[in-house]
C-alpha cells in the first residue's frame, strides 16, 4: 500500500523585546549568569503582578497580519497549570480561546509547485526557565536532581499552529525557512535556532495515499534545525509505516528527536490526561485590539519575502528562480540590494551571489553576513572584470583570496600581479610561440576543424598562467592562424 | 452525585493532593453539591451575555517595553530551599 504523511508544526519563537513580557527584567538573557535577570513578577513571588509588554503585541501583530491571519477584536491571556519546575508559579500565562491570531495561511514553493500551509493560530506566551539535569546522561528521566536558571522565564513567547497540511518532510523544511525568512523580515526575532530563539515540534501521522482518515499521531521534540526537522521526520515516516506494515498500532505518545543518532525514542508514553484546567488570567485584564491599530500595523509592516521576490524580478528583471533564492533569506536579498547601489547589472550581482559566493559560504558553513566579503568586495571585483583588467577565470582565483582573507579585490590583484594581459603585442608574441611549436595542430586548424581553437587559446592560457585576455586571444588566435 | 470518587482522585493528583478515603467520601460529596448548584445556575439563558472574566471593565493595560534592573544574584536566590551554581535546586522531576 502507498502512504501519505500528515504533519503539522508547532512552532515556537521568542520575541526581539527589550524585556520581558509581564515584567520590566531584559529580555536579553542568551548566555547571561543563571537567574540573573528575575524579579518578583517572574520568580513569581506572592504579591507580584504581571503588566502586558505592549511592543510583545504588537510584534504578534505583526506577525499574525504577516501570516494573513484575523484578528479577532476581542484576546485575553489565560493560566496553563501544570506542575514542572520550569515556571515558578505553577502555570504559564498563555493564551487559550481568545488568541491574537487566527485562521492564516503561508504559501511554500516545493519542486516548482506552490502549497499553501493554514495556520490555525498565533497566540502570544511566556517561555519558561530553563532545566539541567543532574546524574546519569543529563536526560531527565536519569538525572538524580535538576537546577532551574529562571531567566529566560518570561521572555514574550510566540507559538504558530499550522494545520495538518504538510504532506513531506520536505514540505515541513520549506515551512520553516519561509517562516524564518518572514520573521526575520519583519525583524521581531533573531530566529536563532541554535540558541533556541526559534523552535520546532511537529505532530505527524500515517495514512493510506489519497484518504481522508488521520491516523494515530506522534508529537516530535526538540526538531530545532532544519536539517532535524526532515531527517526527524524522515525517521519518523518510516517507522510509522514499518509499524503499520508490520500490523502493529502507531501507539500515541511524545518522541524526541536524537540529532546524533537520527532516530527517535519515546519521551512520555501515556497521554497523562493533559488537563491544563486553563482559565482567564485574573491577574491581567482582557485586550481589545482596535481596527485602528491594526490598519496602523499593517502600513508599518516592512517589505516581505514574496514581495521582495517579486520586486525583485520586475525591478531588476531577474528571472524568477534568482529571485526566489535571493530572497530566501534576508541577509542575501539585503547584500544583493547594496551591491546594486554602486552597480548597474544585476543578473552578474546575482551569478555571483549564487554562484561563487553561495558555494564558498556552504563550505565555509557561514552566513552571508557573516564572512568576509562585503557589497563593496563584490562590486569592485565586478567593476574588474567589466573594465578588462582581470578576466572571469583570475577573478574566481580573486574571489577565493577575498573570501579567506577580506583584502579588497583591487589590492590582491596588484599584490599578486593578476592584471590580465590585454597587451596586444605581449599576446601576439607568446600566441606566435604556441602556433610554431604546434604545426600538427595548425594543419587541422587549416584544413577547416575549427575546433582546434579551443586548443590553442588552452595554450596561450597556459603559458601565461591564465592572465591572457580570452576574447583578445581569440581574436588574435583566429588572424595569425588564417595569415 | 455529579461527581465520581475517581473523578475526585483525579483532580487531586492533578493538584497534587494526597487524600485519605476519608477525605476522598467527603470532598465527593462537597464537590458534588457545588456541581449540583452550578447546573441549577447553568439553567440560565445567558445566551445573550458575553462570559464575564473579569468583572472590572478595564481594557488594554499594557506597559512601554523598557528593560529596568533585576534582583541581584543573591537576592534571587534567597528564597531557594536548595541551591547550586546559582541555580534553584529541585528534586527528581520524572
Amino acid at each position: 500500500m502507498e502512504y501519505e504523511s500528515v504533519i503539522g508544526l508547532e512552532i515556537h519563537t521568542e520575541l526581539l523585546t527589550k524585556s520581558k513580557m509581564f515584567c520590566g527584567c531584559s529580555a536579553r538573557t542568551f548566555g547571561a549568569k543563571p537567574n540573573t535577570f528575575t524579579c518578583p513578577v517572574c520568580l513569581g513571588l506572592p504579591g507580584s503582578l504581571p503588566v502586558i509588554n505592549e511592543k510583545a503585541i504588537e510584534y504578534t501583530l505583526k506577525i499574525a497580519l504577516a501570516l494573513n491571519c484575523s484578528i479577532p477584536e476581542f484576546t485575553q491571556f489565560h493560566r496553563k497549570n501544570y506542575f514542572y519546575p520550569d515556571m515558578p508559579k505553577n502555570y504559564q500565562i498563555s493564551q487559550y480561546d481568545f488568541p491574537l491570531g487566527v485562521e492564516g495561511f503561508l504559501n511554500i514553493e516545493v519542486d516548482g509547485k506552490t502549497r499553501r500551509i493554514g495556520i490555525i493560530r498565533v497566540h502570544l506566551e511566556e517561555d519558561t526557565g530553563k532545566l539541567i539535569h543532574i546524574g546519569g546522561t543529563g536526560r531527565i528521566a536519569e538525572a538524580d536532581y535538576s537546577l532551574v536558571d529562571f531567566n529566560r522565564a518570561g521572555i514574550p513567547l510566540v507559538e504558530i499552529v499550522t494545520k495538518p497540511d504538510i504532506r513531506t518532510p520536505e514540505e515541513a523544511k520549506a515551512f520553516m525557512q519561509e517562516l524564518r525568512n518572514i520573521l526575520l523580515h519583519l525583524g521581531v526575532s533573531d530566529c536563532n535556532m541554535e540558541e533556541g530563539s526559534l523552535r520546532c515540534d511537529a505532530n505527524i501521522s500515517i495514512r493510506p495515499k489519497n484518504s481522508n482518515l488521520l491516523g494515530t499521531k506522534t508529537e516530535i521534540k526538540n526538531l530545532n534545525s532544519f536539517r532535524a526537522l526532515q531527517r526527524g521526520l524522515a525517521y519518523e515516516i518510516e517507522r510509522q509505516i514499518s509499524l503499520l506494515q508490520s500490523g502493529a498500532q502507531v501507539t500515541q505518545e511524545t518522541r524526541h528527536f536524537d540529532a546524533a543518532k537520527n532516530i527517535t525514542t519515546v519521551l512520555r508514553t501515556k497521554e497523562e490526561a493533559h488537563d491544563y484546567r486553563y482559565f482567564p488570567e485574573p491577574d491581567l485584564v482582557p485586550m481589545e485590539i482596535s481596527r485602528d491599530w491594526i490598519n496602523e500595523i499593517k502600513e508599518k509592516l516592512p517589505e516581505l519575502p514574496e514581495q521582495r521576490r517579486k520586486r525583485f524580478i520586475e525591478t531588476y528583471s531577474l528571472s524568477e528562480y534568482d529571485a526566489r533564492i535571493l530572497t530566501s533569506s534576508k541577509a542575501m536579498g539585503d547584500f544583493f540590494e547594496e551591491c546594486m547601489k554602486s552597480y548597474s547589472n544585476p543578473k552578474s550581482v546575482a551569478n555571483w551571489i549564487l554562484g561563487e559566493m553561495s558555494a564558498a559560504l556552504n563550505e565555509a558553513n557561514l552566513g552571508i553576513d557573516e564572512c568576509a566579503v562585503t557589497p563593496k568586495h563584490l562590486v569592485e571585483l565586478l567593476k574588474l572584470i567589466d573594465k578588462g583588467i582581470i578576466s572571469g577565470k583570475i577573478a574566481k582565483a580573486v574571489f577565493s583570496e577575498m573570501f579567506e582573507t577580506g583584502k579588497l579585490p583591487q589590492i590582491i590583484v596588484e599584490e599578486k600581479g593578476m592584471v590580465q594581459i590585454s597587451d596586444q603585442d605581449a599576446l601576439v608574441k607568446i600566441i606566435e610561440q604556441v602556433i610554431a611549436e604546434n604545426p600538427s595542430q595548425v594543419e587541422e586548424y587549416k584544413s577547416g576543424k575549427e575546433k582546434v581553437l579551443g586548443f590553442f587559446v588552452g595554450q596561450v592560457m597556459r603559458l601565461t598562467l591564465g592572465k591572457a585576455n580570452p576574447q583578445l586571444v581569440n581574436e588574435l588566435l583566429r588572424k595569425k592562424l588564417s595569415s | 452525585m455529579a461527581i465520581s470518587k475517581k473523578e475526585v482522585e483525579h483532580v487531586a493528583l492533578l493538584a497534587r493532593l494526597a487524600l485519605s478515603e476519608e477525605e476522598k467520601e467527603k470532598f465527593t460529596k462537597q464537590l458534588s453539591q457545588v456541581l449540583d448548584h452550578a447546573e441549577k445556575i447553568k439553567k440560565l439563558d445567558t445566551s445573550n451575555v458575553f462570559p464575564t472574566s473579569h468583572v472590572i471593565p478595564l481594557r488594554n493595560v499594557f506597559r512601554e517595553d523598557k528593560a529596568k534592573p533585576s534582583f541581584s544574584e543573591e537576592k534571587a536566590l534567597s528564597n531557594a530551599p536548595e541551591k547550586e551554581n546559582q541555580a534553584f535546586k529541585v528534586p527528581k522531576i520524572v
